[in-house]
């Protein structure tokens, strides 16, 4: 119970960053909180870009500044999706090398869905599901020999994913 | 320990295709039951693939993953008969390993 108490406290506190602080309020708060380490390894799950409540900040945590656009990607999503839970998303790269991969979803209320790393030998595509909330671009980040490219499609969602 | 996973590999042309199909409730912790309390969050996190020891995939997920999550990738090389071993954490620190043999 106590547990309990203590989760929404800091719930609690997270909501009041968020609506008063803005970026940096919740920037400092995770830092206190002991969430954000900085020089962690590679693999380790990137927890302030997958609690990034905006499409700039998830990029800013991603370290990616302005991504190009590109025609290299072929992004592949349903223009409409009758079920917002379960919407198909592949994304195949003819940019060689391709290192990472991250899928993104503007509108909901974490932005970043998710993010594959490749190594040498497996191919530059992936395909995921992802929930969408409401309509919104699905985006689509590739990093390639070292640069960014991004491709957004906007699927329109006729039933939320987030009532489960 | 979570539900099995399925996992179909199949080699064609050099390139072996793999398809994995996780079994979790990927809560988002946004959720709420008809009585108004808050579904904590509950969700897959990493996964990773690997072929004979050697990483092929690696995948960081968020909470906008859909339930029971959908993968597909390809790598090269592979041969029939060798293995494929996909393994996934979640945010409560559960983990599941599973492996299937690749096919023609």
């Amino acid at each position: 119970m106590t547990n309990r108490t203590g989760r929404e406290a800091i719930n609690m506190e997270r909501r009041k960053a968020l609506k008063t602080g803005g970026g940096i309020g919740l920037m400092a708060l995770f830092g206190a909180l002991g969430l954000l380490q900085p020089g962690k390894a590679f693999a380790e799950w990137n927890k302030t870009a997958f609690s990034s409540k905006s499409m700039d900040e998830a990029l800013a945590a991603l370290g990616v500044t302005t991504p190009e656009s590109s025609e290299a990607i072929k992004l592949t999503v349903p223009e409409i999706a009758e079920n917002g839970a379960v919407v198909p998303v592949t994304v195949v790269s003819t940019i060689p090398d391709v290192e990472q991969i991250s899928i993104l979803v503007d509108k909901n209320p974490n932005v970043l869905a998710a993010n594959f790393t490749f190594p040498q030998g497996t191919e530059g595509m992936v395909t995921t599901r992802v929930k969408m909330g409401q309509t919104a671009n699905v985006v689509a980040l590739v990093k390639a020999d070292g640069k960014f490219y991004r491709v957004a499609r906007e699927v329109k969602v006729t039933a939320g994913g987030c009532g489960g | 320990m979570g539900n099995p996973m399925k996992i179909r590999a199949a080699v064609k042309d050099g390139v072996t295709e793999v398809k994995v199909l996780m079994q979790h409730d990927m809560e988002t912790g946004l959720r709420k039951e008809a009585d108004g309390t808050l579904v904590p969050a509950w969700f897959i996190t990493e996964v990773k693939a690997q072929h004979q020891g050697r990483t092929v995939l690696e995948a960081q997920y968020g909470q906008s993953i859909s339930k029971n999550p959908y993968l597909l990738f390809r790598f090269k090389g592979g041969a029939v008969g060798e293995k494929v071993t996909v393994s996934w954490t979640d945010n409560k620190g559960d983990t599941r390993t599973d492996e299937a043999a690749i096919a023609a």
